[in-house]
C-alpha cells in the first residue's frame, strides 16, 4: 500500500535542499551568471555550518547549548562560507570576465573538496569510530518542530512536522519570486540578465547587480547544504553524503523555467521522485530503483527540449546567460 | 515678430576620433523652441555624431552647448535627460521579453514601490495624448519595428523630455508608418516640444520639417526654411559640387550579360519586404554601381545573389563566359535556391566582398593563409586541407597589394582596416570570377588604399569581368562606374549612365520612393 | 554611469603565444607558492619538503609513475575528445556521461557475450559498442542544438546523470554476487574481452593509444578539412555560411565524433585497465577535462602539459594527505586553487588596464 502520509514529509525533506539550491541559482541566473559552482557552494555552506557548530559544541564541553547560539553560529558560518564562494565566482567572472562554465566547474571541484577535506579533518579531530561527525545537540535545535504537530494527525505530519529551515526555504522562494516579478529591483535585475547593454544604457549598474544577485544566491544555496546536514541528516556529516543534489538543484532551475514559486512544488516533486523507489514495491528487482532515480533528470531534459521547441519567449533562459559583459563590446 | 527662443544652441562644436578623423568641425546649430528641424546630410557627414553629443554618448572636444540659453555640460545620457533631451537611436535598446511599460520605466528610480498599473496608465495617457498605437502590456518581441520605435519615443516622453532627437526614424518604417510618425511628430510639436529629425530623405524633409540644417563631411553648410527649399536646392547643399577624383575609366569592351536579376523579391525573418521586384543585368567589362541610402536593400540584394538570403520570388541567372549563349541549347544557370556551396560546386565563378569584413568575409583570429582557405578549403586531397596554394596566394597578395603584416599567419583581426580589406579583396579577385560583387569596398579606408581598390576593380573590368560596386560616395560612383543602379526602399528607382548623369539626378533618385524611369 | 575612475579597461588584441604562456606561467608559480603555503600550514613541512613529497607521490617509484601515466592518459583522452566541440564553441560538459555510457556499453558486451564469442571478437564488438554509445550521447544534444538552439550546457549536464543511473541500473542487474551491488572484476578467470597487456606493463597499451590519439587529434584539428570547418564555425556562423560550410552538419558531426572518442576512453577504461563497472569510474574527470582543454586553449599538444599539471598535483597531494593523515580531498582543494589562479590570469591576456591621467572620459 502506498503510504502517502509518510511519503510526503519525506519527499519534502528531500526537496528542501533542492529548493534552497534552485532558488539561489535562479536568482544568480537571472543576473546572467550561470553558476555551475552551486554544488560546490552547497558543500561549503554545509561544512561551514558544521565547523561552526562543531567548535561551539566542543567549547561547551557537553554542557547544554544556548538555543540562540546553537542556531546562529552555524547559520552565520554557513552564510559566510557560501558568500565567500559567491564573491570568488563574481570576482573571476564579472570583474575578470573569465569563462563562466570553467569557473563554475572549478568551484565545484574546489567546494566539494573543501567540504570533504574539512569534514574528514573534523572526523579525525572528533576521533570517532565511524567516518562521520555527529552534532546531535545542534541538530536538535534545527529540527525542532511545533510541539503540537504530532497531535494533528495527517495534517500535522504533512504540513507542520518540519524544522524551521524548511519553512524558511519556502519563504525565501516566495520572497524571491515576489522581488523578481513585482519590484523595481527585480525588474532591473532581470534586465541585466536579459540584455546588459540595455540595462547599462538605462543607467543600471550591471556589475553591482551581478555581484549582489550571485552572492545572495550563493548564500541561499549554501543554506540548502546546512539544512541537509543539520535537519535532514540529523546533524551527521559524512563525506560525499550530500551527493549530486547540487546538480539536481540546477536541473530544477530548468524544470521550473526560472520561477522560484513553482520551485516550491517542483522541489517536493523532485524529492519525491528521488525517494519514490522506497515506496514502489519492486520485489526482487532492486535495479528498477535506479531507473526511478533517473526520472528527475529525464523529466528536466524533456522540459528543456519542449521549451526550446515551443520557443515561447518567456520560458527561455535569460538571454545573456553565460556571457560576460564588457561595455566596449556593444 | 517676436524673437525666437532657442531650445538648443550648439556653438563651434568639434569632435575628433583619434588624431585623423574629424567627425564634426566647428559646427553651429540652433533648434528653436517648438519647431521641427531636419538635420540633413549624406552618410558619414557627422549628423549622428553631432546628435550623440546632445544625448550624452559623446563629449565634444571643443565648443559649448546651450539648452534654453543656459550653458550646460552633458556627459552622460542621464545628464541629457536632466536637461530634457531624449534621443531615439536607430538601434533600439529594449529588453525583448519585457512589456512596453516595463521597458519604459526601466532604470527609473521613482519613489514608492513598483506600480506597473500606475505606470501603464501613465503610458496610456501619453499614447492617447499624441496618438501612439501601442498596448502598454504587450511584449516587445510581439511588436513590429514601428511599435518598438514607438516604445522608444514613449520612453523619452515618459521621462519628461521636451527636446526630442530622432535618428533616421523612417529608415525602418513603411510609407504608411512614416505618415503616422510624422503626424505624431506634429502632435508633439503642437504640445510645445522641439524636435530634430536626422534623415537623408529629401521628400520627408520637405514634408515634416519647419527648417533644414545641412551637414557635409562634418561641416555645417547652412540652413534654410523648408518652405523656401525644394529637392534641387537641398540636394545641391547636401552633395556639394562635384569633386574630381581622376579615377581611370576606360570604356567597356564588348559587354555581354553575366548576371541577370529579374523581379527579385525577398523578405527578412520578420516578414518585412526588403527587396521588391528588382531587375537588372550586370555585363562583362563593366562596373555596375549600386547607389542608395543606407538600408535600401543593398545588403539583401548581394546576399540573395550569393545564396545567403532566401529568395521569395524572381530569378537570378548566371552566364558562364566560356559558354556560347547564341546557341539556344545553352541555358544560363539559375542561382535561386542554391547555397554558397552548391553555387561553387556548380562552377559559378562569382566572388563577393561583403560589407561585414571580419564578421562574414574573414575569420579574424586566423592569418592571411587561413583566410585564403575560406575559398579553397574544399580543394585539398582527401581529408586534408592543402596549405600550399593558400600560402602561396597569401604571399602573392601580401607582396602585390603591399599588405602591412608581420607574417601570413598574423591574425587579420589585428591588422588595420585598409590591410584587412586588401586581404579580402585580394582573395576574391584571385578567384578569377566572372562576376565580382563588392559592398562598401572602401568604407573606413584611407585615400591611398581606396585608390588601390578602385584600380583593382578597374583592372577586373578590363579583364572582362562583371563588377558590381555597392557604394555610398556619389563622387566615386560617378567616376568609377559605367552604369549606376539606384535603389530606394528596396526598389529600383532608376538605372543611369554614369558618364552622363550628375550627382543631383542620382540624389533625387536615391530619395524617391516608388521607382520608375529616370526622368530628364 | 559616468564616474571617472583612475583606471579603465580595453580589450587587448591577441597576445603572442609566448607572452600568454608567460602570464600563465607566472600564475601557476604564484598558485604553487600559495598551495605550498597552505600545505605548510597544515603539515608543518618546509616548501622544499612539500614539493619533494608531491614529486615523490607522482614519480617516486616505478609503480607510482605508471599510475600517474595512466591517470594522465585517461584525463588527456577525455580532454582530447571534448576539444573539437569546444573549439566550435559548443559547451559540452557531458563528457562524464559520454565516457560512462561507453564504459557501460563495453561492460555490457563483455558480460553478455561471455562464452559466446572469442575474446578477440569480443574486444572488437565492445569497442564498436562503446564508440556507438558515446556517439549517441554526443549526437542528442547536438541535434537539438543545431535545429532548435536547445542550450547544450544544460542538456549535456542532464545526460551525465541519465548515464549514471543507467549504469547504476545495470550494475545491479549484473551484480556478482547477488545483493552486493557490485559487478566485481568482469570475466576474471577467462579474461575474455580484456585488452592484451603489452610489454609486460598493464597501462602501456592505454598510454600508447592516447599518445596516438593526441597526434591524430592535433592533425585533425590543424590540417584536416573538418578541423578547418570547426575553427570557422567556432568563430562565426555567418562567415562559415559565406564560405559554404553547412553549420548544422558540422555541429552534429563534431559532437558525434566527440562522443565517440569519449566512448573510446570508456572502452579503454573497462576493457583495458579496470575490468569492472562502477558509477564513479569516470570520477569527475569529464569535468576536469573541460578545464584541461580550455586551459590549453584547445591545443592537443598544450593539453599534455595542462593535464600533466593537474594529474601531477592530484597524485602529489594524495601522497601528502596519506603521509600526513590528511583527507584525500586535499588534492581537490589544491586543484581548485591552481585553476582559480590560471582562470584569473586570463584576464591579463585578454584585457589591458590603462591608467587615466586627466579627467578625460573613459570611453
Amino acid at each position: 500500500m502506498f503510504d502517502i502520509v509518510s511519503f510526503i514529509p519525506r519527499a519534502v525533506m528531500q526537496g528542501i535542499p533542492l529548493l534552497f539550491g534552485s532558488t539561489g541559482e535562479i536568482l544568480t541566473e537571472k543576473s546572467g551568471n550561470l553558476n555551475l559552482g552551486i554544488p560546490g557552494v552547497m558543500y561549503v555552506g554545509a561544512i561551514s555550518g558544521v565547523i561552526g557548530s562543531f567548535f561551539y559544541e566542543q567549547s561547551m564541553g557537553g554542557a547544554p547549548l544556548n538555543g540562540f547560539l546553537a542556531i546562529a553560529i552555524p547559520m552565520v558560518c554557513s552564510l559566510l562560507g557560501s558568500l565567500l564562494m559567491g564573491l570568488l565566482y563574481c570576482f573571476l567572472t564579472v570583474t575578470l570576465r573569465a569563462n563562466q562554465n570553467v569557473t563554475g566547474l572549478a568551484m565545484t571541484t574546489f567546494g566539494v573538496g573543501f567540504g570533504n577535506f574539512f569534514g574528514g579533518s573534523l572526523i579525525k579531530l572528533a576521533g570517532s569510530d565511524v567516518p562521520s561527525v555527529a552534532l546531535p545537540a545542534t541538530s536538535a535545535f534545527f529540527s525542532k518542530h511545533l510541539p503540537f504537530a504530532g497531535n494533528l494527525g495527517w495534517f500535522g505530519k504533512v504540513f507542520l512536522d518540519y524544522g524551521f529551515l524548511a519553512y524558511l526555504a519556502v519563504i525565501i522562494a516566495l520572497l524571491c519570486s515576489y522581488v523578481l516579478n513585482r519590484t523595481r529591483a527585480g525588474l532591473h535585475l532581470r534586465s541585466v540578465g536579459e540584455s546588459p547593454a540595455t540595462a547599462d544604457a538605462a543607467g543600471i549598474n550591471v556589475t553591482r547587480h551581478k555581484y549582489l544577485a550571485t552572492c545572495i544566491g550563493s548564500m541561499i544555496a549554501g543554506l540548502g547544504g546546512l539544512y541537509y546536514v543539520m535537519d535532514y541528516a540529523c546533524g551527521v556529516w559524512s563525506n560525499n553524503a550530500f551527493g549530486d543534489r547540487g546538480w539536481l538543484a540546477i536541473a530544477l532551475v530548468i524544470f521550473t523555467i526560472w520561477r522560484p514559486n513553482i520551485s516550491i512544488l517542483a522541489s517536493i516533486l523532485f524529492g519525491g521522485l528521488y525517494i519514490l523507489y522506497l515506496y514502489i514495491p519492486t520485489g526482487t528487482h532492486m535495479e528498477v530503483k535506479e531507473l526511478y532515480k533517473m526520472l528527475p533528470y529525464v523529466i528536466t531534459l524533456v522540459v528543456l527540449i519542449i521549451v526550446s521547441l515551443r520557443k515561447k519567449r518567456e520560458n527561455q533562459p535569460p538571454a545573456s546567460l553565460g556571457l560576460s559583459y564588457f561595455r566596449e563590446d556593444r | 515678430m517676436e524673437a525666437v527662443k532657442n531650445a538648443v544652441r550648439m556653438e563651434n562644436i568639434t569632435k575628433r576620433f583619434g588624431t585623423k578623423v574629424v567627425a564634426n568641425n566647428a559646427v553651429n546649430l540652433e533648434l528653436h523652441e517648438g519647431e521641427i528641424l531636419s538635420l540633413l546630410g549624406e552618410n558619414g557627414s557627422g549628423k549622428t555624431t553631432l546628435m550623440n553629443m546632445l544625448s550624452g554618448i559623446y563629449h565634444p572636444d571643443e565648443g559649448q552647448i546651450y539648452i534654453h540659453d543656459k550653458p550646460v555640460t552633458i556627459s552622460s545620457p542621464k545628464d541629457a535627460f536632466d536637461n530634457g533631451i531624449g534621443m531615439i537611436h536607430q538601434h533600439f535598446k529594449l529588453v525583448d521579453v519585457f512589456t512596453a511599460t516595463e521597458n519604459i520605466i526601466l532604470g527609473l528610480n521613482e519613489d514608492g514601490k513598483l506600480d506597473l498599473k500606475k505606470a501603464s496608465q501613465k503610458v496610456r495617457d501619453i499614447c492617447n495624448k499624441y496618438g501612439f498605437d501601442i498596448k502598454p502590456d504587450q511584449k516587445i518581441y510581439d511588436m513590429s519595428v514601428s511599435q518598438k520605435q514607438t516604445v522608444e519615443i514613449v520612453k523619452v516622453l515618459y521621462r519628461g523630455a521636451d527636446i526630442l532627437i530622432l535618428d533616421e526614424p523612417t529608415a525602418v518604417l513603411t510609407p504608411q508608418e512614416t505618415d503616422k510618425l510624422f503626424q505624431i511628430m506634429r502632435n508633439m510639436q503642437k504640445d510645445g516640444k522641439s524636435l530634430i529629425i536626422i534623415t537623408h530623405k529629401l521628400h520627408e524633409v520637405l514634408e515634416v520639417s519647419d527648417r533644414v540644417a545641412i551637414l557635409r563631411k562634418g561641416e555645417y553648410v547652412g540652413d534654410v526654411v523648408t518652405k523656401n527649399a525644394d529637392q534641387q536646392s537641398l540636394t545641391d547643399m547636401m552633395v556639394g559640387r562635384r569633386v574630381s577624383l581622376n579615377i581611370d575609366r576606360p570604356a567597356p569592351v564588348n559587354p555581354q550579360p553575366r548576371l541577370t536579376v529579374e523581379h527579385l523579391t525577398v523578405y527578412d525573418d520578420l516578414g518585412v519586404k526588403r527587396l521588391s521586384d528588382v531587375s537588372f543585368t550586370a555585363n562583362s567589362g563593366e562596373i555596375l554601381g549600386i547607389a542608395g541610402v543606407a538600408g535600401s536593400g543593398q545588403r539583401e540584394l548581394l546576399e540573395a545573389i550569393a545564396g545567403l538570403y532566401p529568395v521569395a520570388e524572381g530569378a537570378i541567372n548566371f552566364y558562364d563566359p566560356n559558354v556560347d549563349y547564341s546557341d539556344p541549347a545553352n541555358k544560363p544557370k539559375s542561382l535561386v535556391g542554391m547555397d554558397p556551396m552548391s553555387i561553387r560546386k556548380a562552377g559559378v565563378a562569382m566572388s563577393f566582398v561583403p560589407e561585414d569584413r571580419l564578421g562574414m568575409g574573414l575569420v579574424g583570429t586566423m592569418g592571411m593563409t587561413g583566410n585564403m582557405m575560406l575559398r579553397s578549403w574544399r580543394k585539398g586531397k582527401g581529408l586534408f586541407v592543402s596549405r600550399k596554394e593558400p600560402e602561396a596566394l597569401a604571399k602573392r597578395i601580401w607582396e602585390e597589394l603591399e599588405v602591412v603584416t608581420p607574417s601570413t599567419s598574423f591574425p587579420v583581426r589585428r591588422m588595420s582596416g585598409g590591410n584587412v580589406q586588401k586581404v579580402l579583396v585580394g582573395r576574391e579577385i584571385a578567384q578569377e570570377p566572372a562576376v565580382l560583387m563588392t559592398a562598401y569596398a572602401v568604407r573606413g579606408l584611407d585615400i591611398n588604399t581606396s585608390y588601390t581598390i578602385y584600380n583593382l576593380l578597374s583592372e577586373q573590368k578590363m579583364k572582362g569581368r562583371a563588377v558590381i560596386y555597392v557604394g555610398e560616395d556619389l563622387d566615386v560612383l560617378l567616376e568609377l562606374c559605367d552604369r549606376i543602379l539606384v535603389l530606394c526602399g528596396g526598389q529600383v528607382s532608376g538605372v543611369v549612365d554614369a558618364r552622363t548623369t550628375d550627382k543631383r539626378q542620382v540624389g533625387v533618385l536615391m530619395t524617391r520612393v516608388g521607382g520608375g524611369e529616370a526622368d530628364e | 554611469m559616468n564616474k571617472k575612475s583612475l583606471f579603465y579597461l580595453a580589450k587587448r588584441d591577441a597576445l603572442p603565444w609566448h607572452k600568454t604562456w608567460l602570464i600563465r606561467g607566472v600564475a601557476i608559480v604564484l598558485a604553487l607558492i600559495f598551495c605550498s603555503l597552505i600545505t605548510m600550514l597544515l603539515t608543518g613541512l618546509n616548501p622544499v619538503q612539500v614539493f619533494s613529497t608531491i614529486f615523490y607521490g607522482a614519480f617516486g617509484t616505478a609503480r607510482k609513475t605508471w599510475v600517474t601515466a595512466q591517470n594522465l592518459a585517461i584525463l588527456l583522452g577525455i580532454s582530447l575528445a571534448i576539444t573539437p566541440a569546444f573549439k566550435m564553441r559548443f559547451w559540452n560538459i557531458g563528457a562524464e556521461g559520454q565516457v560512462l555510457i561507453g564504459c557501460l556499453a563495453c561492460a555490457a558486451c563483455m558480460i553478455t557475450l561471455e562464452g559466446k564469442v572469442s575474446s578477440g571478437l569480443m574486444v572488437v564488438i565492445s569497442l564498436a559498442a562503446s564508440l556507438l554509445a558515446g556517439a549517441v550521447w554526443g549526437f542528442l544534444p547536438a541535434f537539438f542544438k543545431a535545429n532548435w538552439e536547445t542550450n547544450e550546457t544544460l542538456f549535456t549536464l542532464m545526460m551525465n546523470y541519465i548515464a549514471t543511473q543507467l549504469a547504476a541500473y545495470f550494475i545491479i542487474v549484473w551484480e556478482v554476487p547477488k545483493g552486493s551491488g557490485k559487478i566485481g572484476i568482469i570475466n576474471q578467470s577467462s579474461e575474455a574481452g580484456w585488452l592484451p597487456v603489452i610489454g609486460g606493463q598493464k597501462y602501456l597499451l592505454l598510454i600508447l593509444v592516447v599518445a596516438v590519439l593526441t597526434g591524430l587529434m592535433f592533425i585533425y584539428l590543424q590540417y584536416s578539412k573538418h578541423g578547418y570547418e570547426i575553427a570557422v564555425v567556432g568563430e562565426s556562423h555567418r562567415t562559415a555560411s559565406y564560405a559554404g560550410i553547412k553549420v548544422n552538419r558540422v555541429i552534429i558531426r563534431t559532437m558525434v565524433l566527440s562522443g565517440a572518442i569519449c566512448g573510446l576512453v570508456g572502452f579503454l577504461l573497462v576493457s583495458g585497465t579496470e575490468h569492472t563497472l562502477t558509477t564513479t569510474l569516470v570520477g569527475g574527470r569529464g569535468f576536469t577535462a573541460v578545464m584541461v582543454s580550455w586551459l590549453a586553449k584547445f591545443n592537443p599538444i598544450g593539453m599534455i602539459f595542462t593535464s600533466l599539471l593537474l594529474v601531477f598535483l592530484q597524485r602529489g597531494a594524495t601522497e601528502i594527505s596519506s603521509v600526513f593523515g590528511l583527507n584525500h580531498s586535499f588534492a581537490d582543494i589544491l586543484t581548485g586553487i591552481i585553476l582559480f589562479f590560471i582562470i584569473g590570469s586570463d584576464f591579463f591576456t585578454n584585457y589591458e588596464i590603462h591608467y587615466q591621467r586627466s579627467g578625460k572620459e573613459g570611453k
